[in-house]
């Protein structure tokens, strides 16, 4: 039996090991490219040791593209979407879950539809929307939805929110608190876990969205990280070093997040996917 | 109705009224206005124009709106079941008591948190037929590798060998739930003197199933909405044969200005998704509810 076991556990070992590899090997090809020569580059067969290294080639990314700036950009939607995403979310929360009304269920139920909602069905409408507002080609088109809060965090913040017992908001009513206040006083500093797991989901999907700075950043001195990229990509096909290199200056910011915020991260999973 | 409760229905409205103005401006009116759009020509500069089911019929004849039905069903049909299957396998190795645990985690974890962008820049590169690695691997082992994503009959099976390394996000959510199987079933199924297999197959699986379900359905509904990834990696070709539902309807909309023609594709796609979750819904007697306390 014991021999068995140990059988069993090497070949788990080896499978874990193999599949490993798989995933990391596109990351050490990423690092390999952006630090080679445009020539090595096109070697046959390909090298995985870059030679010279070229650390200059991140010098040259900035100078070929406005990295900075897409940057700034890229961080000010980000930072500005996760504040108003979070803010108005946590406030929609609790209409949703510390107070009883009737039709609240209802309307709930609307909420989670427009998880399941293909964006496609509302996305014409609302670029002739912005279109006529004279929105398309500025940031407001991508923050300003934000205020109107987030079904996803809506539902997380809501389930957090449901766990907290009555008792606490009965006796500060009957000190004569306000709805508001034991929103901000009491309930909002308890939420802090959920809050947080709400911006770190809020933060990567705003950092990495594509499709809306596509539809809406026409100005490249608005461009966000992606859609810069996407540029550089499609006028210098052929740079590998460069765009390997900003894929990986892109890829940092997040993969950094997810090695400081692990336990918020796999919390917010669990709640959102078994809990739910 | 009381005063309190007349008071509580005023405040509950008022908590929510952020979502509720978004609801109404960016979810229900646009839903609306797309079905009304489907039904005319319109292309942003001139008044939409009323033409009746002419986009609906126009699509039956698309000859590429078929070709993306077939891409999108394809990519989904086999890149569904491998996801599942290979983000179930790993969990279900990482659920074992192994060392490195965390570490393991992470390595298969970090792939689906790379920006989309960046993963496809990254694997049009990796897949390359002549200065990629994947070729050059394959020629050591005596396989003339093939064209990947330049060669229409490889282009698919390539971009579901590229989202393979995404599964990440699917494993995460497979983990959480194995850690919720009670120990105390596992306890009587080796009282019971169960073999490895049928703990997995009469414990885990059943266990497992509301969140084989939930994945389930979060892969229909993204791969039926897959962008991103396609449009850096092929923009749809070779030859259209990776020109999936998402990007046809981006090009109508956003290229060629077809806004009408764009959001007939919409409600297409609202129905399909519609009728694919109901299917699940309806099959899903395999799905094991516990008792809720």
């Amino acid at each position: 039996m014991a021999r068995r076991r140990g059988l069993w556990n090497l070949v788990v070992y080896v499978v874990l090991v193999a599949g490993a590899v798989f995933f990391l090997t596109p990351f050490v090809w990423m690092i390999s490219t952006s630090l080679k020569t445009d020539g090595q580059v096109f070697a046959i067969p390909p090298e995985w040791v870059p030679a010279p290294v070229m650390w200059s080639n991140y010098r040259r990314l900035m100078s070929e593209i406005p990295f900075l700036r897409y940057l700034a950009n890229t961080v000010f939607v980000t930072v500005t979407s996760v504040a108003f995403y979070v803010a108005s979310s946590a406030v929609v929360a609790y209409g949703f879950s510390r107070i009883r009304w009737p039709g609240r269920e209802a309307l709930f139920y609307c909420l989670l539809a427009t998880m399941v909602l293909p964006p496609q069905v509302t996305l014409i409408p609302q670029f002739v929307m912005f279109q006529k507002l004279g929105w398309v080609g500025t940031f407001l088109p991508l923050i300003v939805p934000a205020l109107t809060g987030s079904a996803f965090a809506v539902f997380l913040l809501r389930q957090f929110y449901s766990a907290i017992p009555n008792d606490i908001s009965d006796s500060a009513r009957i000190d004569g608190a306000s709805e508001w206040q034991i929103f901000a006083r009491i309930i909002l500093p308890l939420a802090k876990p959920a809050l947080a797991t709400a911006s770190l989901f809020i933060f990567i999907w705003t950092w990495t969205d594509f499709l809306n700075p596509l539809i809406y950043l026409t100005d490249d001195r608005l461009y966000t990280l992606a859609i810069g990229l996407q540029q550089l990509a499609s006028t210098r096909a052929a740079a590998w070093p460069l765009l390997m290199a900003g894929s990986l200056l892109m890829s940092v910011p997040i993969i950094l997040l997810f090695f400081f915020a692990q336990k918020t991260f796999i919390a917010g999973v669990s709640t959102a996917a078994v809990k739910g | 109705m009381t005063r309190r409760q007349r008071r509580d229905l005023w405040l509950g409205l008022a908590f929510v009224s952020p979502w509720l103005v978004g609801f109404l401006i960016f979810t229900v009116y646009p839903v609306l206005a797309s079905l009304y759009f489907s039904f005319t020509d319109y292309n942003v500069v001139s008044a939409p124009r009323w033409i009746g089911m002419r986009n609906y019929t126009d699509l039956i004849n698309d000859p590429l709106f078929g070709k993306t039905l077939y891409n999108t069903v394809y990519l989904a049909a086999i890149g569904i079941p491998f996801s599942l299957g290979l983000s179930l396998v790993i969990a279900l190795l990482l659920n074992n008591k192994v060392r490195f645990q965390g570490l393991f985690r992470t390595v298969y974890f970090l792939p689906s948190v790379v920006p989309a962008v960046a993963a496809a820049l990254l694997w049009r590169w990796f897949l390359n037929p002549d200065y990629g690695p994947v070729n050059e691997f394959l020629w050591q082992l005596g396989v003339n590798g093939p064209g990947w994503l330049a060669d229409p009959g490889w282009s698919k099976p390539a971009l579901i060998l590229a989202s393979l390394w995404g599964v990440g996000g699917s494993m995460v959510i497979y983990l959480a739930g194995l850690q919720n199987v009670p120990v105390a079933l596992y306890e009587a199924a080796d009282l019971d003197g169960a073999s490895r297999w049928q703990r997995f197959r009469f414990v885990t699986l059943p266990m497992l199933s509301p969140v084989i379900l939930f994945n389930l359905i979060m892969g229909i509904i993204t791969s039926f909405q897959a962008f991103t990834n396609i449009y850096i990696m092929t923009g749809g070709g070779p030859s259209n044969s990776t020109l999936v539902y998402a990007l046809y309807l981006y090009q109508n909309a956003f290229q060629f200005f077809r806004m009408g023609y764009a959001s007939a594709m919409a409600w297409v796609l609202l129905a399909i998704t519609a009728v694919a979750l109901v299917g699940v819904f309806r099959t899903s007697g395999w799905v094991y509810y516990e008792a809720r306390s």
